[in-house]
């Protein structure tokens, strides 16, 4: 698939249709990835790379580079295609100036999921009918490829673009997932039990701001918790609850336009299962509102933006809350 | 040397942690290691290193400086600073170890930094060589040995005993509160099991990456380069790196309304977020390129300026792991350097 | 434990003075009397009021003055909006002195000083003109150019008739940006005043005020043949801890706030251009 990329990406310079490419860059290791843009044929031969590891999201650069002269290419992984459409629902991109190449998603895999197993001194990792053979400064090792993939593609929603220009690679479909087993898990919790579990999580966190600044439905100009005349601007919590309260009112922030990409959990330093609060918005916005994803089109109105008279009644939080 | 068979370790953390407070890295359910204070039955991590640095254990996340009681025009100002309890900090690796006389030369610098220093007095860094470095380790570039870390006493594993070495009388203070538990052993396992590492040092990826091209006198060469464009396009402007790096040090002080009072308090801060430089009439580093650069020329050139040519680095390869999109200090060195 | 620079003293407001539609001074002293420290011309302190913020600003009295303290500040944010709605009695926190100081003691002593200032930018220079006039032996022609937007937009107006261009020993040349009622003085920006004035190029100059006037007066400065060695100014940037540890005010290996303000323009040339 790389291959075909830069070719595509090639052919669509060389045509003129595009002045620059958003893609990713190869790194020091095998896994140290990173999104960059390119403007010739020699920097795509040299470092693009797309491969197992390659799973960031570019849609929320589009927010900034469609606002440049000249046109974009950028190949968007299923996934990314919904954070593009809600962006452009939200007025935040500019589509006329980027060309979109559909590209197979993943399963991607997660470099700490190998280092987790104990395996260190990674020089170089390959998949072989999904065992990974990885070599290391201590010898081979081996792993079964789905003990290695990243949670956000274990419960991966769909495989279906939703947006595009131009596909390389077959179309897939939106999948029955089982990404909200673990909300259900916790909704069977005690409140409690559900408290100690959250607390537990969200204490870890070290407001470093990964989750917000990745986030593809965060693109306030002056976010909230910069702002010195919202009163609740901090680095820091200033007291132990702060950092829980960071989170759920981010989760309020971004509920019914957060389409789900799970980028908050990848690049979350601390591990917390950040999305997990974000998919109990989109199951309880299921719920109440009808089936409803984000990102899924450009032009219906959000449940949340959206006055029904058969909208449930507000009186079902109290409710729920009791339970 | 002195050692302990690495089954009895619980017996050593069981004895140190009778009079004083002691931390240890232990693994989360989640896969990352974290420092925390020993309790019976906690096991030693065998991660190479925890998730967030031990630069917390002096100069924390947050942390009270002064309380203020307003009563009308008057202010009163309340000094809440307490002599810190002793406590031992076991399993820094050498890495973390160098961080500290990093951290010093900051807060122990006319006029020294009360809360810092309070903290640092009473803490005993116990260090532990490193056996199995990972491909993001790169302390030798900063003249740091894995296998024979710094710190107030340090220990070794040959795999079955631990030998422990006093390196100041702190240290030596901690072998003697445990003394009952060692005993003389022989190291020649042990002195196989160092070269082994350092075999494995020389392999790492990153073995080669040198500090030859920066350095406090590299400030024009290196300021106006052209490459900063293309290396800060994709930062996202999150603080992670700052965060988990040993030796990051910039802090905010701001003031927290309690209802009862004014608490003023300290707190990590990141050069990378846009407000760090922003005044009520303007920003003198506008774009995430000035932030991203100062990080970086902080690190390699400007510390080493003041400090006799010492880097703002050591190697530990936590913003290689850990950055949302990995870009990092090995990758803006190699980016830079003059071959 | 001794005592932390970050932990402040209290200072009481005994005295504020409108000087200008946006700018106040106000007089600080300790609850017992007298100054809350010693400080150098040039040199800052910390003020704040808890709960609302802490920020540094430059002392504008002079040291020679025994009893208290003065800080002229203008109303441009959170803190100094706050500042300006105190009353006399109010305390404020105080800490300090951070920074250098123009070096009076030293490379100035015998000199022919040249003050040039623009608008707020006088607070930092009234404190040096102050010390020069009370020490006037040590120090040869003293010559001031200041200029503002308006007559009523100069800072410490009352002071600078009364006293300054009372005082034979020192010229003072005023401007303002546009002719404006009851001001038959000079009309015109300071950096093209400097020009008009033509000073000897024996001077050694002190110069503040907004970005944009320093970079014309330096320009025009160097027109009449004036050195950067020969030119010193003062700088502000966001500080937070005042002793060079918080990381904020650091461009190239300098700390604004522990290594300056107080640059000469020379030296200012070898940092990156990032203030």
């Amino acid at each position: 698939m790389q291959e075909a990329m830069i070719n595509k990406a090639k052919q669509l310079l060389a045509d003129g249709i595009v002045d620059r490419v958003i893609g990713w860059k190869r790194g020091e290791f095998v896994y140290d990835i990173t999104p960059a843009i390119f403007e010739t044929a020699e920097e795509l031969e040299k470092d693009f790379v797309y491969d197992d590891f390659t799973a960031a999201n570019v849609s929320k650069y589009l927010v900034k580079e469609s606002k440049k002269e000249g046109k974009i290419l950028a190949f968007l992984k299923p996934c990314d295609t919904y954070s593009f459409n809600q962006l452009i629902k939200e007025h935040r991109v500019v589509r006329e100036n980027v060309y979109i190449v559909g590209i197979p998603g993943g399963p991607k895999l997660d470099a700490e999921k190998i280092k987790e197993k104990g395996i260190t001194g990674i020089l170089s990792v390959k998949n072989e009918n999904y065992t990974l053979k990885i070599e290391t400064v201590y010898g081979e090792e081996t792993m079964p490829f789905y003990e290695a993939v990243l949670d956000k593609c274990a419960s991966c929603k769909s495989k279906k673009h939703m947006i595009y220009d131009e596909l390389l690679g077959e179309e897939g479909d939106v999948l029955d997932s089982n990404r909200f087993d673990m909300v259900e898990k916790l909704e069977n919790m005690t409140a409690q039990e559900r408290y100690d579990f959250w607390r537990e999580q969200l204490s870890k966190c070290i407001r470093c701001n990964a989750c917000r600044n990745v986030c593809p439905a965060c693109t306030c100009e002056k976010c909230v918790f910069d702002n010195p005349d919202s009163g609740i601007e901090n680095k820091a919590p200033a007291d132990s609850f702060e950092e829980n309260m960071f989170h759920i009112i981010r989760a309020f922030h971004v509920a019914g336009r957060c389409t789900d990409c799970g980028e908050c959990s990848r690049v979350c330093p601390q591990n917390i299962p950040l999305h997990l609060l974000n998919r109990k918005f989109i199951k309880d916005i299921n719920t109440f509102y009808g089936e409803y994803q984000a990102g899924e089109d450009t032009t219906s109105r959000a449940p949340l933006n959206e006055y029904k008279q058969s909208d449930c009644e507000a009186n079902i939080v109290h409710e729920r809350g009791a339970e | 040397m002195l050692k302990i068979s690495l089954d009895k370790l619980d017996k050593l953390f069981e004895a140190v942690s009778a009079s004083k407070a002691l931390y240890v890295p232990t693994d989360r359910e989640d896969g990352g290691a974290e420092y925390r204070k020993y309790e019976s039955g906690m096991k030693l991590s065998s991660a190479l290193n925890t998730v967030r640095s031990a630069k917390d254990f002096f100069f924390p996340q947050t942390e009270n400086l002064v309380d203020f009681k307003m009563d009308g025009k008057s202010i009163e100002v309340i000094d809440v600073r307490e002599e810190a309890e002793d406590f031992v900090i076991f399993g820094v690796r050498a890495c973390d170890a160098r961080s500290f006389t990093i951290l010093d030369k900051v807060f122990l610098a006319e006029p020294v930094d009360s809360y810092y220093k309070n903290r640092r007095e009473h803490g005993t860094v116990v260090t532990m060589a490193c056996t199995r470095p990972a491909e993001t380790c790169f302390c030798g570039t900063f003249g740091i040995d894995a296998a024979s870390p710094e710190g107030d006493a340090a220990c070794y594993s040959d795999g079955e005993n631990l030998f422990i070495e006093a390196h100041n009388e702190k240290g030596q203070k901690f072998i003697d509160s445990v003394s009952s538990l060692l005993e003389e052993g022989d190291t020649s396992k042990l002195e196989e099991t160092r070269s082994k590492t350092r075999e494995i040092l020389k392999k790492l990826p990153l073995a080669d990456l040198t500090t030859d091209s920066f350095g406090g006198d590299k400030l024009n060469e290196y300021f106006n380069s052209d490459k900063w464009g293309v290396l800060s396009e994709s930062c996202l402007g999150c603080g992670t790196c700052t965060f988990v790096c040993p030796t990051c040090q910039c802090y905010d002080i701001k003031d927290f309304n309690t209802g009862h009072g004014i608490k003023r308090f300290r707190c990590w801060d990141s050069c990378m977020y846009s407000d760090f430089t922003k005044m009520a009439h303007g920003n003198p580093r506008l774009t995430q390129l000035e932030r991203f650069r100062q990080r970086f020329m902080h690190k390699l050139v400007y510390f080493p300026a003041n400090n006799n040519g010492e880097f703002g680095c050591v190697g530990c390869g936590r913003c290689l792991s850990k950055c949302p999109i990995s870009m990092n200090i090995v990758k803006v060195m190699k980016a830079l350097e003059v071959k | 434990m001794n005592n932390d620079t970050l932990i402040p003293y209290i200072g009481v407001v005994t005295d504020i003075r409108q000087d200008t539609p946006d700018v106040k001074t106000f007089r600080v002293v300790s609850p017992e009397g007298g100054k809350v420290f010693e400080h150098m011309p040039g040199q800052c302190a910390m003020l704040s009021i808890p709960g609302v913020g802490e920020a540094m600003f430059s002392i504008t009295s002079s040291p020679t003055n025994k009893e208290f303290m003065e800080f002229s500040i203008k109303k441009c944010g959170c803190l100094t909006t706050w500042l300006h709605a105190m009353d006399v009695g109010q305390q404020i926190t105080i800490r300090g002195p951070y920074g250098n100081a123009f070096p009076v003691e030293t490379e100035l002593k015998g000199k022919d000083l040249l003050f040039i200032a623009g608008g707020i930018g006088l607070a930092p220079l009234r404190s040096v003109i102050n010390y020069v006039r009370d020490n006037r032996a040590n120090y040869g022609d003293v010559q001031v150019i200041y200029g503002s937007r308006s007559k009523d937009d100069l800072v410490d107006y009352q002071e600078i008739i009364d006293e300054w261009m009372a005082d034979p020993n020192i010229e003072v040349d005023l401007t303002i940006d546009n002719p404006q009622d009851g001001w038959d003085g000079h009309v015109g920006f300071v950096p093209n005043y400097v020009k008009e004035l033509n000073p000897s190029v024996n001077k050694t100059v002190l110069v503040c005020g907004p970005p944009i006037m320093i970079k014309f007066t330096l320009a025009g400065l160097k027109e009449l043949g004036f050195t950067e060695t020969q030119v010193y100014t003062t700088m502000e940037l966001r500080m937070k801890c005042g002793v060079g540890k918080c990381g904020r005010c650091n461009i190239g290996n300098k700390y604004v706030c522990k290594d300056g303000p107080v640059f000469r323009f020379d030296q200012l040339g070898e940092l990156p251009d990032e203030y």
